[in-house]
């Protein structure tokens, strides 16, 4: 005899429980969290250090983390800005999980924060997947990366708040085609604004700042068709923790060492 | 290759389902993945018996049901299939969607278990 239990749960219920929890705390503490999404080498870093730099001298109070598989390479140079800034090293794993921003919200974020930059790590399938609380998801790819990634990674694009595309100072050199790419954005995410941005001249970087402020205000954002709210209510009806033993993210490593392949 | 995790997560969730029901084992389990679930099933199913090894389910059947991505139109409301490369646009009235309806599920849905109670 063989019983069966009709569950129809969500299979990340634990994570989209924790980051509704965070999601919460950190709304109760005036702290709305961005959460950034690129593959390895779009530019998040050298955006993200001088989008740090601007806050700071427009006087709001910024903190960053930053995911990395294995260096800290990330956090030193986001650290130039002067804004507090502390690494995640994810041993491996592919993609930040809500537990560990939890943690540092909780060990570590400074109180007066306003603001919480989240530099996931570099790959566009797996982080798509995980909610970290954040107010605001953005999805990056730089102009040397294909006008159609956007069709390629729709879970990505179509779940973001804002797209941003890097690199913009070297549009031109490479040929790259905006209406092709924005065409594709809009197919898998329409009505999403598109930011362009250069780490070079600066383009695009108050901006983003006053997007990101305008959220934290309580604006709401652009509400993505692939936004995985109907995940989460399911998460819900069946209580998240009603299974938690103590098996935090570092229980998930499994020699999970390659990131999806991206580009 | 986040199926990994995935793979941990339904491995960890049935084990609960399996405890709470007494059983220490389980035979199979159903799940249902959406095609925009970012989720690949081969992978899954991959990673899958790597993670079971030792564990209730060791010996369970995994089945994996997957959800075409379908949507709302906002301007006709008639409902249309997204597609591959997907598009959230009515091919009727080229309206944007209203709402996507499936295509996203990454759910457990059901855990068979072994033996008599
Ligand atoms: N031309 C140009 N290069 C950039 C720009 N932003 C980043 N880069 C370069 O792209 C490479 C990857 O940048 P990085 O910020 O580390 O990307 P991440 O992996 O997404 O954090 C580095 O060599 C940067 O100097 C930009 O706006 N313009
Ligand atoms: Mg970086
Ligand atoms: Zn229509």
């Amino acid at each position: 005899m063989c019983r069966s239990v009709d569950v129809r749960t969500a299979v990340l219920a634990k994570n989209d429980g924790l980051a509704a929890e965070l999601r919460a705390d950190l709304a109760e503490r005036r702290v709305a969290a961005v959460n950034l999404l690129s593959s390895p080498g779009s530019g998040k870093t050298a955006l993200l250090e001088l989008v740090l730099r601007r806050a700071r001298e427009r006087g709001l109070a910024v903190a960053a983390l930053t995911a990395d598989l294995a260096t800290e390479n990330d956090a030193r140079r986001l650290a130039r800005s002067g804004a507090p800034v502390k690494q995640v090293l994810t041993g491996g794993l592919c993609h930040l999980e809500a537990a560990q921003v939890r943690a540092l919200v909780d060990g570590w974020l400074p109180d007066a924060t306003r603001l919480l930059f989240v530099e996931n790590v570099g790959n566009l399938v797996c982080p798509a997947s995980y909610d970290l609380g954040e107010t605001l998801r953005v999805t990056l790819m730089s102009v040397t990366e294909g006008e159609d990634k956007p069709l390629k990674y729709p879970t990505a694009f179509g779940a973001a708040h804002l797209v941003v595309l890097t690199k913009t100072d070297i549009a031109g050199a490479v040929g790259f085609e905006d209406g092709v790419f924005s065409a594709a954005v809009e197919r898998v995410n329409p009505g999403v604004e598109i930011l362009r941005t250069s780490a070079r001249d600066g383009q695009g970087v108050d901006t983003l700042l006053d997007r990101v402020l305008a959220v934290a205000g309580g604006a709401a954002p652009h509400a993505p068709l692939l936004a995985a709210d109907h995940l989460r209510r399911h998460g819900h009806d069946h209580d998240p923790d009603a299974h938690h033993h103590d098996h935090g993210p570092d229980a998930h490593h499994h020699g999970h060492a390659s990131p999806a392949p991206t580009a | 290759m986040h199926e990994l995790s995935i793979a941990a997560a339904v491995v960890e969730s049935a084990e609960g389902v399996a405890r709470e029901h007494g059983a220490d084992a389980v035979a199979g389990v159903t799940l249902r993945i959406g095609e925009l679930a970012g989720v690949v099933p081969d992978a899954l199913r991959f990673s899958f018996s790597l993670v079971a090894e030792g564990t209730a389910l060791e010996r369970a059947e995994l089945v994996i049901e997957e959800v075409a991505a379908r949507a709302r139109c906002g301007g006709c409301d008639a409902r249309f299939a997204v597609g591959s490369p997907p598009a959230l646009w009515c091919p009727h009235c080229d309206t944007p969607a209203a709402e996507l309806l499936t295509g996203r599920e990454l759910e457990l849905a059901e855990v068979r278990m072994a033996g008599s109670p």
